[in-house]
């Protein structure tokens, strides 16, 4: 197992290392760059101002010769400067991924345990109303566009009945915990009724094959409780493709939401890593996307390694 | 004793009524107490869709960030919401007569400036620190630097040196003489006491500039308000000044939220999270229109016109479009009055030339060309571009007149205008091919390159701004200037250069009126581009707010916040 996380762990280096140039490239390779662009907010910039400025910034050098100097200097811990917002990029990044883990993270923890609970519920009456009921709820949350739910949930709640603030985070000019968590609530929500249906689909489709299984069958036999059937039991396998599933989707806490994030004004790492490319903001694209990458590579090094505990017939070589 | 015991009886029940009504009434006054506090607006929420990149008043040129310092710094001089010079951090704006300006012979024969400006002498920083020439010397040492990123360097280049005379007074020295010497708006002062160690190493400045590492420094600003906490992306907020000087501004807080998405900016404003939105870095007018039309009568909407000049650009090396008849058949075969009465509900008044009708410049003296489809088809035959039988135009070599019409994507207002332009254009019988590009790929490659037939944008300009960057001949972009300059058409007319050179440095307004109107029948008889109209922006505001006054030009309404009040 060691060796293998070791491999793995080159891999993911390595890997790493190859999408920093393919994204640097990439963004290279858009036409246009950041000072050009400044030109239509100033008409008092002239062509003397645009040289000055692209060769301070160093936008006239080949797109080769920046990635080594970027490289070189992300080697040794400095990942630059961004030039969006005018602040080295890791006093940029963070604040913007402590939002987006609060986001994503809270509305992943709830999704996840609420999609359990009905998953488990609809998988151990197949066939039933209820579980009709929940399949139609699924294929109603999987379905709706994030853009068309949220502004749903500000007209009832924000416009309607005024009861929370239709976007923004909380807490200006002292305003509290409360009103933090009040900020909170409608995006926490977006992002939890969208994938809610995606991941009871999942829980409901693993238990039924789980609740099939020969050992579940004995386990019955041997007259033990159903709630142990099903939380010891069937629960641990039904675990594996699940746990797939949520390794996949752990990459989201640190790439943000971008459209729950553009709809709620709601400062993420989606909006960041977004407006960081469109704006040529090569240091913060960058580093936001590597680690995006990172995590994700990371998730799924641990969630082959959840596999071998959840069972015991995975083996590692 | 009937009437006793049912006094009695009466009483009773008309006590415990009584105390339930008190006890009602005391709820009701608890509850109600956050209302009545509330309906006090001592605090004023701003939403704006953009946040601003850095809050250095020199580096980087940016509508939000214009917004927010107007709020918190006092330039020199500004345009005013009638579009006269004012001062507003000097205590006079420099003149021949007041003595304040000097002109100056330099080598050469060159006419140079001296002028003179004194800082008012209260004004201070929010730290409690005066604001005094040190700041000045600053400023201009800033300026100077090639490394230190300030983004319009052009107005240092022209200032050959600064004079201090005491702790207020100061002289520039200016290498040229222009029409427009006093205004010195882009002169925006940095506090030396604080800004002075971290322009240390010039090449890192923009990197230590206070404005990015501790922006909540109150030693940064010198208005009526300071920045006491940002949020980065999502809000900045903004607290009474306590050494200002000035008049009081009447809001305990002010909160600029950013929104990005108009469709959340809309329901913040109606859900009350915010009070206005920002005309100037606000909601797109076709949208501010929508808006009004549904829920008009529980705001206070301004629309205001101002200097964005909104047209379509001719490439004059494609060969259809270097003939001017071509142009004008363009130009009369659109119905622009209609247009802009459908789409924009006439706030947005057609253009007849490129000068803004509330510019000092501005004359109607040019033709006006009206919707006219039997001129349009007449020019285009006598161009020699004859109707085919399916309706379109060719020439005698058998060649379409098809034209690509380009602007920026994902823009619905010029999407909608392009529709109708294209639609016109094909009644007269020139196909319109349409080839939108991102902002970022039309500004920053396809137009600095010229790859384009027909090109809708719009020029941003100043009050009385001499049109040398979008008419002088040296101004076309190309390899030679590193695609410098915004002549995009290639326009190249020696009168129009001679007017431009003479425009910039005529001293005398009724002079330069008569220069500004030859620019302008030039440009309506060349009709390099084609005008559309002049772009407003709507300012959404509460009922209970007076005192905004939206200027039109680049001067945001923020500078002069202290007007703002509740209406009594």
């Amino acid at each position: 197992m060691i060796r293998f996380t070791a491999i793995r762990l080159v891999e993911i280096a390595a890997m790493v290392v190859l999408m920093s140039f393919v994204i640097y490239a990439l963004i290279g390779l858009m036409p246009g760059d950041p000072i050009d662009l400044m030109m239509g907010a100033d008409p008092h910039l002239n062509s003397a101002d645009l040289a000055r400025l692209k060769t301070l910034y160093g936008v006239d050098r080949p797109l080769f010769e920046r990635y080594l100097a970027w490289a070189q200097a992300a080697l040794h811990g400095n990942f630059g400067y961004s030039r969006l917002f005018a602040a080295p990029v890791v006093q940029t990044l963070l604040p913007r991924l402590g939002n987006s883990l609060i986001l994503l993270g809270s509305s992943f923890v709830i999704g996840f345990a609420l999609s359990l609970g009905l998953g488990i519920a609809a998988a151990r009456r197949p066939r039933t109303r209820f579980d009709a009921a929940v399949n139609l709820a699924c294929f109603a949350g999987v379905s709706m566009p994030t853009f068309w739910l949220a502004l749903i949930l500000i007209l009832i709640f924000a416009q309607g009945l005024g009861w929370l603030p239709a976007g923004g985070i909380g807490g200006a000019g002292n305003s509290g915990f409360g009103d933090w968590l009040r900020h909170l609530v409608l995006p926490v929500a977006t992002l939890t009724i969208a994938n809610l249906g995606g991941y009871t689909r999942y829980v409901r489709a693993a238990m039924r094959d789980a609740l099939g299984q020969d050992h579940i069958r004995t386990a019955r036999a041997k007259g033990a409780r159903e709630t142990r059937v099903i939380w010891h039991h069937a629960l641990r396998g039904a675990l594996v493709p699940i746990v797939t599933i949520l390794a996949l989707s752990f990459g989201s806490l640190v790439s943000g939401a971008l459209v729950t994030e553009e709809m709620f004004a709601y400062p993420g790492m989606g909006k960041l890593i977004f407006d960081a490319v469109m704006g040529n903001d090569y240091n913060l694209a960058l580093a936001a996307l590597l680690l995006a990458t990172a995590v994700t590579m990371l998730a799924n090094l641990a969630a082959d390694l959840a596999y071998g505990w959840l069972d015991p017939r995975v083996s590692y070589r | 004793m009937f009437s006793t015991e049912a006094s009695g009886r009466c009483w009773s029940a008309t006590s415990r009524g009584e105390r339930s009504r008190r006890w009602l009434m005391l709820a009701v006054l608890f509850l109600a107490l956050p209302a009545v506090a509330a309906s006090a607006h001592d605090e004023l929420a701003i939403g704006i869709t953009q946040f601003p990149a850095t809050l250095n008043p020199n580096i980087d040129a940016m509508a939000a960030k214009n917004y927010v310092l107007g709020l918190a710094l006092r330039p020199f001089t500004v345009f005013d919401a009638d579009w006269k010079i004012v001062c507003l951090l000097c205590t006079e704006l420099p003149s021949f007569e007041n003595g304040r300006a000097v002109v100056t012979e330099l080598a050469g024969g060159k006419k140079g400036v001296d002028l003179t400006y004194t800082i008012r002498p209260d004004a201070m920083w929010a730290d409690g620190v005066p604001v005094t020439t040190d700041d000045v010397k600053l400023t201009y040492e800033v300026g100077r630097n090639k490394e230190s990123a300030v983004a319009n360097a052009e107005m240092y280049r022209q200032i050959l040196g600064v004079d201090v005379k005491d702790d207020k007074t100061f002289t520039l020295h200016w290498d040229r003489l222009s029409y427009d010497f006093a205004a010195i708006d882009d002169f925006v002062l940095l506090p030396a006491h604080l800004e002075r160690a971290a322009f240390a190493e010039p090449a890192q400045y923009r990197l230590r500039t206070l404005y990015a590492t501790d922006p909540t420094n109150p030693g940064l600003y010198n208005g009526p308000y300071r920045i006491s906490e940002i949020a980065s992306g999502s809000y900045i907020v903004l607290e009474p000044n306590p050494h200002w000087a000035g008049p009081p501004p009447y809001f305990k807080r002010i909160t600029v939220r950013a929104i990005e998405n108009t469709a959340a900016l809309e329901a913040n404003l109606l859900s009350h999270t915010i009070d206005m939105v920002a005309g100037e870095v606000g909601l797109p007018l076709d949208e501010a229109l929508a808006f009004d039309k549904r829920h008009g009568s529980e705001f206070n909407i301004l629309y205001k016109p101002g200097l964005s000049f909104e047209h379509v650009d001719c490439n004059l090396d494609v060969p259809a479009l270097a003939d001017r008849r071509v142009r004008e058949a363009l130009l009369v075969g659109l119905d622009r009055d209609t247009l802009t009465k459908t789409l924009f509900a006439g706030h947005q008044a057609v253009a007849n030339s490129f000068v803004e009708p509330q510019d000092a410049g501005y004359t109607d003296d040019v033709p006006h060309y009206r919707y006219d489809p039997k001129r349009a088809a007449q020019l285009l035959e006598d161009a020699g571009w004859h109707t085919q039988p399916d309706g379109a135009r060719a020439n005698s070599d058998g060649k379409t007149l098809s034209l690509e019409l380009a602007t920026t994507a994902g823009n619905r207002s010029r999407e909608l205008v392009e529709q109708v332009l294209q639609s016109q254009w094909k009644q007269i019988g020139i196909d319109i091919r349409i080839h939108n590009e991102p902002a970022r790929v039309l500004f920053g490659e396809t137009l600095l390159h010229r790859r384009f037939d027909l090109a809708m944008y719009a020029w941003i300009s100043a009050p009385e701004n001499a049109p040398r960057s979008i008419f002088r001949s040296d101004e076309v972009p190309s390899e030679a200037n590193s695609y410098a300059g915004e002549n995009l058409g290639d326009y190249k007319n020696p009168e129009m250069d001679r007017i431009i050179d003479a425009l910039e440095i005529e001293l005398d307004p009724g002079k330069r009126k008569v220069l500004w109107a030859e620019a302008q029948q030039l440009y309506a008889t060349d009709l390099p581009s084609l005008p559309l109209y002049f772009r407003s922006d709507a300012f959404i505001l509460p009922k209970w707010l007076t005192g905004l006054r939206p200027t039109g030009n680049q001067a945001p309404s923020t500078l002069w916040v202290t007007d703002w009040v509740e209406r009594q």
